[in-house]
């Protein structure tokens, strides 16, 4: 549904983002994970086709950003960091004013809008000026403003941030309620988050993908887990079976193959001499140990970069599943706050 | 069209709903109030002294010589304030509200844009027109002036106010600050105005050119009923100048922003 190929943007001599590829699946929820400045941003913006890249292609539904923008746009709902709203309108009037410039028909703008604001539980607001409506309710507004034109693609940047813990509860509920119909790509950089919501978590970090995967297997990671890719040339069985012979090792599984060789992901738990001990394996049983690369203390660091102030509530959320405990990061949320302008 | 008119409509609106449209119109009917009045005084003191000159044989005055005519000559003069605070806000407050983002993210081309703006901008510039063809409609109720020149006057007004305001439209572009933009657009305006003064002392071929550019002197043939091709190329030039810069500055924020 979304494709990314190669997309690199520059802003004079500072690269946002640089080189990425990565690809949405219809109907995924996809959570995009950084820090502030990370890219995130930037990449939501070439995708609905605010931005033009400096290089690289990115398309929605089949459409070329680049090459059919209109077509991309009607088929993507988009919620800004800062939701994009008048504050001197009413809620209905300017959600029928996006409706018209979203061009859907006269005569299914007012269901649109009674839809939208339904399923968004905004109707309460419907006759307010935007201006005077608490954070939650302009979010939601956001929100109905992205989903009016029914599209197939949703790309949400940041919609908790600055909300309180109820707020936060009540979109991200929304959200996953969205799934199914649309293709979801939402970015944070709380990691509950995604956790909470997303099947797949696409961490990004100074322009660059580090790593996509689900978030029980990044979560995985993070508690210590250990995993590493060991580039050997030998016969495929008994080399899985030498590897998974080693205590640490929880499993083992063909990451690609390279020149007749494997590459070997290997996943075990922490232990600092493992790298050491199966490297030694492999070299005893003659087998060519071509390359070997820590992914897992790698992807830790990272993560720690990221949710330096996070990881308590990550972990409160481990000890305690009641979600209120799970939520319960405001604090680094307004931090948050601060520091966007690196992304713009 | 219909996303042009969207547009349009929206900045009409809130034109109405925030205090810029009160206070445009309100400041230009009392100032062209102003005019009006102290024309028609000038004409009703003018003409008894004629008449008691040259006895009742003489010619009555022309009303629309002597009360429209510079009326609506005068009333340039008050867009150079008025058409700053209209068009300040198209670009500049989208920019600074992040709502340029829904904008330039909807299925929009960008000329449905910035003429939907222009376009909701001059409508609030009909109205002001509408003042003054209110004040000038009493004169119909004494006497018959000649209501085709003042058709073709009201013509011009709105070209000129149309060359002015897609100028406005494009300096809104450049920035998002509404009072840079504001101040910005005052300037170059009140630079187009003065710009024919030097050909009253030179005759070299720049004080002609700068005659030319300037934006008045090509009102005052429309303000006599007379439609002429190069004032209206003039106009129409402006109009599409000023949009076509608005489109590429449209174009070169999505780069930059």
């Amino acid at each position: 549904m979304i494709q990314v190929e190669g997309v690199t943007k520059r802003y004079g001599p500072k690269t946002a983002v640089s080189n990425i590829s990565f690809e949405v699946e219809r109907g995924e929820i996809v959570g995009f994970l950084g820090p502030n400045g990370a890219g995130k941003t930037t990449t939501m913006r070439i995708l609905t086709g605010f931005l033009p890249p400096t290089l690289g292609t990115a398309s929605v539904a089949g459409f070329d950003v680049g090459k059919s923008p209109i077509e991309v746009k009607r088929r993507i709902g988009y919620l800004p960091e800062s939701p994009p709203l008048y504050p001197e309108m009413e809620v209905g009037d300017y959600l029928r004013f996006v409706a018209a410039i979203k061009r859907i028909p006269k005569r299914e703008i007012s269901r649109r809008v009674d839809a939208v604001l339904e399923r968004t539980a905004t109707g309460a607001v419907r006759d307010l000026l935007v201006g005077k409506l608490s954070k939650g309710y302009r979010q939601r507004v956001g929100l109905a403003q992205a989903l009016i034109h029914g599209p197939e693609v949703l790309v949400l940047d940041e919609p908790t941030s600055g909300l309180d813990p109820k707020q936060i509860i009540e979109v991200r509920g929304l959200i996953r309620s969205l799934a199914g119909e649309h293709t979801i790509l939402l970015s944070t950089h709380i990691l509950p988050e995604v956790a909470g919501t997303c099947g797949r978590v696409i961490i990004i970090n100074e322009g660059r993908i580090e790593a996509s995967d689900t978030p029980e297997n990044l979560t995985a990671q993070l508690q210590g887990a250990n995993s590493l890719l060991l580039d050997i040339e030998g016969p495929s069985e008994q080399v899985r079976e030498r590897l998974e012979l080693d205590l640490a090792v929880r499993k083992v599984v063909e990451h690609e193959a390279r020149n007749g060789r494997t590459v070997w992901r290997v996943e075990a738990d922490k232990d600092e001499n493992l790298t050491r001990r199966l490297a030694e394996a492999v070299v005893t049983s003659g087998w060519g140990l071509y390359g070997m690369q820590s992914l897992g203390l790698s992807l830790e660091d990272i993560f720690l970069k990221l949710t330096s102030d996070e990881s308590a509530a990550a972990q409160a959320e481990e000890v305690v599943p009641e979600p209120e405990a799970a939520e319960s990061e405001p604090p680094a949320d307004e931090g948050s706050e601060s520091g966007e302008g690196a992304d713009e | 069209m219909r996303n042009i008119w969207t547009i349009a409509m929206r900045e009409f609106k809130v034109y109405f709903t925030s205090p810029i449209a009160y206070i445009v119109l309100a400041m230009f009917a009392v100032v062209f109030g102003y005019f009006f009045t102290s024309g028609l005084a000038f004409f009703m003191d003018y003409s008894a002294s004629v008449q008691a000159q040259g006895g009742a044989g003489a010619p009555p005055l022309n009303v629309n010589q002597f009360v429209i005519e510079p009326s609506l000559g005068n009333m340039s003069i008050v867009l150079l304030f008025l058409i700053p605070m209209i068009t300040m806000r198209l670009f500049a407050e989208e920019q600074r509200s992040g709502t340029i983002e829904l904008l330039l993210t909807s299925p929009l081309q960008d000329y449905h844009i910035i003429c939907g703006k222009w376009l909701g901008a001059l409508l609030l510039y009909g109205c002001l027109l509408l003042v003054a063809v209110l004040n000038l409609s009493v004169l119909f109720l004494y006497t018959t002036p000649d209501w085709k020149p003042l058709l073709v006057s009201l013509l011009g007004l709105l070209l000129m106010g149309g060359s002015m305001i897609a100028i406005g439209t494009f300096l809104s572009t450049l920035t998002r600050n509404q009072i840079v933009a504001g101040a910005l657009t005052f300037g170059v305006l009140l630079l187009l105005w003065v710009l024919n003064w030097i050909s009253s002392y030179e005759t070299s071929t720049f004080s002609r050119i700068c005659e030319y550019l300037a934006i008045s002197p090509h009102f005052e043939q429309f303000s006599k009923g007379v439609i002429e091709l190069k004032d209206l190329l003039y106009y129409l030039s402006a109009i599409s100048l000023g949009l076509f810069l608005s489109k590429r500055s449209l174009e070169a924020l999505r780069w930059k922003a």
